[in-house]
């Protein structure tokens, strides 16, 4: 990680090109620093954090002051940043008799804080939770007497928990964790904190900007979505084709230990969406022989989205599973204990994330767990089923490869596509996929499952949500389209995403003839859309050139009178 | 440790910190006369400073020191008490 001094000097440099975010710094204490810090990592991750940072101590009065400069600069995000220290320090002032109620009271402010700041900006805000500091009053009987500053400031940051798992747009950044793994004493320096207002100390604001800037770039769907693992010494020791599988270490005892819980914290992953892909120098049925016998393997068969096991270099297997996964390198991190076959893989693909794992596997899991490589902004029950659906698209591959013909291979799929308005019960699905939706992305305008809600219920928009199943199995809902009402005769196509893992199968066709059957039932005469170039989006560069779109200076428009229904193999479900 | 020797170590970190090769420090210079050491610098030179020579200063000499000269002679009081 690098050291505050040159995150600073980033601040200089050329932000030309990278995304612009709108950033507001509210804090209880001096926070110029933490400010340069996030700006000058910003620089490292592509980002342009355009940051105002209100005066030290104003949070009360830029928030429920309707006119004041926090509103008017429209932050997309906002930080609130209200440290343990002046925490204590409203406990110290307070009657004693206040002291059972001080968490609930505190987190009754926040609440209103939220609720403003929500109410009047369009924003998402975050929020820093408590350090743990004790004043030291009860010793270790303040963890049985509830009115001790310790007992309140830990029930503080469990409510603080319980009311974010509630609210769509409030996300802890846990600088609490950064204590713990930090110390007290290197994160907090007393004499500077006395002298200058500033609770972190200098060599602590690099692990939280990117604490915090981890969560930027989650909510702006830059996030990891998949871990690939070698196997002999990374996933159990020893050399499976040399030692065999009764020799390979793993379970119980000695080192198997490390392995078991490396395993075991795969399959936590796994089971949290993200998808396990295999990259292994072996025989590919001896490689697998443990997954299927081995009575201590944590991972099996059924976890592993695609297995790769054979003598080719690795970087050329991870771009096959890049291509079946269809999901960016930069959503990737690679796990390999061979410091050789790290490089070639780095060399080769510069985007994907390999971590230097130490060459003592019982350091593994400390190491990971400090990178905290797999952030995410939300957890639905589709990201439990997401490995299963890969396995079935790379049965889906292996089919393919039979038919010559594309389209006898499309219908051959039996292609059924449900086609919904917005609703309570697809919301959630669609504001995820609205966050992780890059590469088929013509807009790439992010949605939370608030601005869901409200787009489903104005008369300005039109919403289709469609989901692909066939006869492999339920891909769930993979398109959204939200179309604009410019007036009684045009469309304007605000949202259109796909996930990628059903390009090719003719969605495109089928999505566009919903539309313009709507359009043509309800007397509208054109149809326009546009696209936004990101990093990523370059697959539909030509997306409404293709669908025979005419291009006009910004944007793309289609005449709906002589359309034709274009071709796909898919029918709609009822 | 001479006076010499430590206003050469203190001048290369005002010259890292600061980030300008030219930076030239004396005993007698004072913030004004620098335009980078400001309120904030000050705060990363003392940081830094502390680091190099492993010492910590108390709170009220951080702001109450009216040149270098003075900042030196807290230093000098830090090292040789470490000694």
């Amino acid at each position: 990680m690098k050291e505050f001094k040159q995150l600073k000097k980033n601040i200089t440099k050329d932000f030309t090109g990278m995304k612009i975010i709108k950033v507001a710094i509210l804090g209880d204490t001096s926070t110029q620093f933490l400010t340069q810090a996030l700006k000058g990592l910003g620089y490292d991750n592509g980002i342009n954090l355009e940051i105002w940072e209100a005066d030290f101590n104003q949070i009360e009065r830029q928030v429920y002051d309707l006119s004041s400069e926090l509103y008017e600069f429209k932050a997309e995000i906002v930080i609130v940043f209200q440290s343990s220290h002046k925490l204590l320090g409203k406990y110290n002032k307070i009657e004693p008799n206040q002291h059972l109620l001080f968490a609930s009271n505190e987190l009754d402010t926040i609440e209103n804080i939220y609720a403003n700041l929500t109410n009047n900006l369009k924003a998402k805000i975050i929020y820093y939770n408590y350090t743990e500091i004790d004043d030291s009053v009860f010793g270790n009987f303040a963890n049985k007497t509830e009115s001790s500053f310790l007992f309140q400031l830990r029930k503080l940051n469990y409510e603080l928990m319980s009311f974010a798992s509630k609210k769509q747009n409030l996300y802890l950044c846990d600088i609490s964790s950064i204590q713990n793994q930090v110390g007290k004493s290197n994160f907090f320096q007393p004499h500077i904190y006395i002298s200058t207002e500033m609770v972190l100390s200098i060599d602590v604001l690099p692990r939280v900007a990117s604490k915090t800037i981890d969560l930027i770039n989650t909510l702006n769907g830059k996030f990891k979505k998949c871990v690939i693992l070698d196997l002999d010494n990374t996933t159990w020791g020893g050399i499976i084709g040399d030692d065999g599988i009764e020799n390979i270490q793993i379970g119980s005892l000695g080192i198997g230990k490390a392995f078991s819980e490396f395993q075991y914290w795969i399959k936590k992953l796994k089971n949290r969406g993200i998808i396990v892909a295999v990259c292994s120098k072996n025989t590919e049925s001896v490689a697998k022989e443990p997954f299927e016998k081995h009575p201590d393997m944590v991972l099996r068969m059924e976890d592993i989205s695609v297995f790769r096991a054979n003598w080719e270099n690795k970087a050329d297997n991870i771009r096959q599973i890049q291509s079946i996964l269809n999901i960016g390198f930069d959503s990737m991190v690679f796990l390999d204990d061979n410091p050789f076959e790290r490089n070639i893989v780095r060399e080769n693909i510069p985007e994907i994330c390999v971590p230097e794992l130490p060459q003592d596997p019982s350091n593994y899991l400390e190491y990971l767990y400090e990178l905290d490589l797999f952030e995410t902004a939300s957890f639905s029950n589709e990201d439990t089923e997401r490995t299963k659906l890969y396995q079935i698209e790379a049965e889906r591959a292996k089919v393919h490869q039979k038919f010559t013909n594309e389209d006898d291979f499309l219908n051959n799929l039996n292609m059924l596509s449900n086609i919904q308005a917005f609703n309570k019960f697809n919301t959630p699905r669609i504001a995820q996929l609205s966050q992780r939706s890059n590469q088929f992305n013509l807009r790439t305008v992010r949605y939370t499952e608030n601005d869901i809600d409200r787009i489903s219920t104005s008369d300005d928009y039109v919403t289709f949500a469609f989901t692909l199943e066939d006869k492999f199995g339920d891909n769930g809902l993979i398109c959204v389209t939200i179309l604009n009402k410019e007036d009684g005769k045009s469309l304007f196509i605000d949202t259109w995403f796909m996930s990628c893992r059903v390009l090719k199968r003719g969605m495109e066709n089928f999505v566009l003839n919903t539309i313009v059957n709507f359009a043509k039932k309800n007397g509208f005469t054109t149809i326009k859309g546009e696209y936004i170039p990101t990093l990523k989006n370059d697959i539909v560069k030509d997306h409404y050139l293709n669908l025979g779109f005419e291009k006009y200076q910004s944007y793309f428009s289609l005449e709906t009178q002589n359309y034709q229904d274009r071709k796909n193999y898919i029918n709609i479900k009822k | 440790m001479d006076r010499k020797d430590i206003l050469s170590q203190i001048n290369k970190i005002f010259i890292d910190t600061l980030d300008n090769e030219e930076v030239v420090i004396e005993e007698t210079t004072q913030a004004t006369d620098v335009e980078e050491w400001d309120s904030l610098t000050h705060i990363m030179l003392v940081v830094t400073i502390e680091k190099h020579f492993k010492i910590t200063f108390d709170s009220k000499e951080i702001l109450s020191w009216k040149d270098v000269r003075e900042m030196m002679d807290s230093i000098i009081s830090k090292v040789e008490f470490n000694n």
